[in-house]
């Protein structure tokens, strides 16, 4: 599978340098080797959801509770969510980190990931959630300490999208 | 068995806990009888307040989390009952006022009205323990050794579809959420 492993464990190494304990997950190709790297690690709780929309409930607890989190979902797992970023993140002035694979963008093979890809960006500035890309391995570490100082300072969501040129070796 | 009833039955074995509820009749009664820096009110994404308490229970594992859902929000979020059930965390009691009806919105029938039995589901999530009880000392009784009981609880409380007047309260949702949060930050860990 050419999932790069190189590059998750930049992403998993700078999500661990913003002292993120929690990890919320729903699995996707892109993200598997980041599951498996929360799954192994002793310091981290990872919470295998059943919908994406239970990782704003989940972080949101955390977050509440003084705990940092961080939640990994496909585009399709976003928009599942939006209710909950919505009416809990939103409305109660919560955090979150979202790492979101982007699918169906340029690249894209598999026809059902063509729809979530085409609106992916249009509701995060619908939703006036500050975003950027994770395209280039020199940029992870500082864009998601960037992201998680936004979001703890703004008490918001932002988004970070896994993009195919950072997470797919064609 | 009416809901109000119910809370004002274990309301003095809420201060030693952490407290989640759902939006509606449940927040404003919990209101009404006497609100406390250690109970949030989640005034709306149905479905969540399980989830939260499971943050909060996984977080901080020292805190015992109660969370006060209802039959129209747990259904929303059935789901998250295979993910209690999958971290099963010992500190967290899941109590669900069972009124078989949407009472804030009109009062219209949830699934519950025509036989979808939330215990039953529950359990057959993988909740180690549930029960559903029809009056008010069964509830008390249930609600205070689950407390004690160091297992993840699903306790189904059948109530009336009776609830206040006005769902209204006068305390705003971000003085709720910051007055909780700095409550959780202060306790000892």
């Amino acid at each position: 599978m050419p999932v790069s492993v190189t590059n998750s464990q930049l992403i998993y190494a700078a999500l661990k340098a913003c002292d993120i304990r929690i990890m919320s997950a729903l699995p996707e190709t892109w993200l598997v080797h980041l599951i498996r790297m929360a799954d192994d690690d002793p310091q981290t709780t990872l919470v295998r959801l059943a919908k994406e929309e239970e990782g704003v409930g989940i972080s949101a607890g955390a977050h509440l509770a003084g705990v940092k989190s961080a939640m990994l979902m496909q585009n399709h797992g976003f928009l599942q969510s939006i209710n909950g970023i919505v009416s809990l993140a939103r409305l109660y002035r919560i955090p979150l980190l979202m790492l979101i694979s982007y699918r169906g963008e340029f690249g894209e093979r598999d026809p059902w990931q063509t729809e979530g890809g085409s609106v992916t960006e249009a509701l995060l500035n619908a939703l006036s959630i500050p975003y950027t890309r994770l395209e280039e391995p020199a940029h992870v570490a500082r864009r998601i300490r960037k992201a998680q100082a936004l979001a703890e300072s703004s008490l918001k969501p932002v988004a970070l999208l896994l993009c195919r040129d950072l997470m797919w070796e064609e | 068995m009416l809901r109000i009833d119910a809370l004002r039955a274990i309301y003095n074995q809420l201060e030693q806990c952490v407290v989640v509820t759902i939006m509606g009749a449940v927040s404003a009664e919990l209101q009404s009888i006497g609100h406390q820096p250690n109970f949030f009110y989640l005034q709306h994404a149905m479905g969540l307040a399980s989830s939260m308490g499971l943050g909060i229970a996984l977080s901080r594992p020292e805190l015992k989390v109660v969370v006060f859902d209802g039959d129209g929000s747990l259904l929303m979020n059935l789901g998250g009952l295979t993910t209690l059930a999958r971290y099963r965390p010992p500190n967290l009691v899941h109590v669900v006022f069972d009124n078989e009806s949407l009472l804030s919105v009109g009062g219209f029938p949830t699934a519950t009205a025509t036989g979808s039995d939330l215990a039953g589901i529950a359990h057959a999530a993988g909740i180690p323990h549930t029960a559903t009880v029809h009056n008010l000392e069964s509830f008390q009784q249930a609600f205070s050794q689950a407390l004690d009981a160091n297992q993840l609880t699903t306790l189904v409380a059948k109530v009336e579809a009776k609830g206040p007047p006005v769902f209204l309260t006068d305390l705003p949702l971000l003085e709720n959420r910051f007055q909780f949060a700095r409550y959780l930050k202060n306790l000892a860990r």
